[in-house]
């Protein structure tokens, strides 16, 4: 049987300008999602989140998938695999806007 | 006594109590171990404020920049505990059990903890502390043994071990009436383990990790810590006391372990553990 693992990246946390999620360690996965779920928001121009990968928990690129991030759904996510050994989301909410979410990044081997 | 046959070589670090309750060496994920989240009903916005970002544990095989891959002590995985970039942020791991005979139960884990090698520096008061804590209940009372190693604060080297015997101020959480909720993982109340000053292997540079074997002993019948052993160094627990309170609604038989790592600076702390082993002693009750 796969392993699997959903971590809570963030929790009721409020977004808004420069998003960087903390890193996650996934050495052991071969493949993500990250959901973000919107409990609340304002505005309703749609953002972009870019996946990024790194070499060591410190410095970090672009993976090339983007989440976008709908104001108007409840569930957003991006699809990711063969991503090394660290993930985070980076993006930039738009002037003037927020959203209250969770992060969830889903998991396998 | 019939004691449990052990067979993972792993096991031989160790030195179990006859029952093996859980042995956790993180080659098969996290084992039940998961991220604290403090109470709340009917919103997130009820949870205590202290309690609403302790960041998660997560499998890793503590690479780091310029080695790559350290692994752990046995194996490729260790678990690890990452707090944010920012003074006082707390990691925090929790795994929930219940006991089936209140007697002795022994805590082994081998551990070591560091900041983010972000900088070139040898960044060793960079870390504030490390912990291990139970949360428990019986019949008649709750029971929170606190241990930490203190390691530095506000960048001057500290080194000793602590334990926090002062349960906080619980508030009511919700309408309910049934839910409650303290916040026992400030830096405040904590006292020094008599004799518990320590300095551990760090070694030179923020990227290289020793493994620190740890040993904690609580009965579970008089609720009192019975053993405490870091590395080379028995400790006496004579005058160690654990948080205590009155029994709770819905915790009978509660047997949680915890383990949280706090930052000291605005740098990432890392607390990684190998292996966890939990082990009891529990009469035979023959046929």
């Amino acid at each position: 049987m796969r392993e699997s693992h959903t971590a809570i990246i963030d929790r009721n946390a409020e977004w808004t300008d420069l998003v960087e999620t903390e890193p996650y360690e996934v050495s052991w996965a071969s493949e993500a999602i990250f959901f973000v779920r919107l409990l609340d928001a304002n505005g309703d121009l749609p953002a972009q989140l870019a996946v990024q990968i790194s070499p060591d928990g410190i410095r970090w690129c672009d993976e090339g998938s983007l989440l976008e991030l709908d104001f108007k759904r409840e569930l957003c996510f991006v699809r990711v695999s063969h991503f090394g050994g660290w993930l985070r989301l980076k993006g930039e909410i738009p002037s003037g806007q927020r959203a209250r979410i969770i992060t969830y990044l889903t998991l396998k081997e | 006594m019939h004691p449990q046959t052990i067979h993972n070589a792993d096991l031989g670090a160790y030195d179990p109590l006859p029952s093996i309750l859980f042995y956790d060496p993180f080659k098969s994920g996290l084992s039940g171990w998961t991220g604290l989240i403090g109470n709340y009903e009917d919103s997130l916005d009820a949870i205590l404020p202290s309690y609403r970002d302790l960041r998660p544990p997560m499998l890793s095989n503590a690479s780091t920049w310029d080695t790559g891959t350290g692994g752990a002590l046995s194996g490729t995985y260790a678990m690890k505990l990452a707090t944010r970039p920012q003074r006082s942020s707390l990691s925090v791991a929790v795994k929930r059990h219940t006991f089936r005979h209140a007697g002795p139960i022994r805590l082994e884990t081998y551990f070591t903890f560091k900041p983010e090698a972000s900088e070139l520096k040898l960044s060793e008061t960079d870390v504030h502390s490390v912990g291990v804590l139970f949360d428990l209940q019986n019949d008649n009372q709750r029971v929170m043994p606190h241990l930490q190693y203190l390691n530095a604060v506000e960048g001057v080297a500290q080194g000793r071990w602590q334990f926090k015997s002062q349960s906080p101020t619980f508030r009511d959480i919700g309408d309910s009436g049934k839910t409650v909720s303290h916040f026992h993982l400030g830096e405040e109340g904590w006292q020094d383990v008599p004799g518990g000053g320590q300095l551990l292997c760090y070694n030179e540079i923020a990227s290289k990790k020793n493994w620190h074997y740890l040993r904690v002993g609580i009965d579970l019948k008089t609720m009192s810590f019975t053993e405490f052993q870091c590395n080379d160094r028995h400790f006496d627990v004579a005058a160690l006391a654990p948080m205590s309170m009155p029994a709770m609604a819905n915790l009978w038989c509660m047997l949680n372990v915890v383990f949280f790592a706090r930052a000291g600076t605005d740098k990432r702390a890392f607390l990684y553990l190998d292996s966890v082993l939990l082990s009891a002693d529990i009469p035979s009750q023959g046929c």
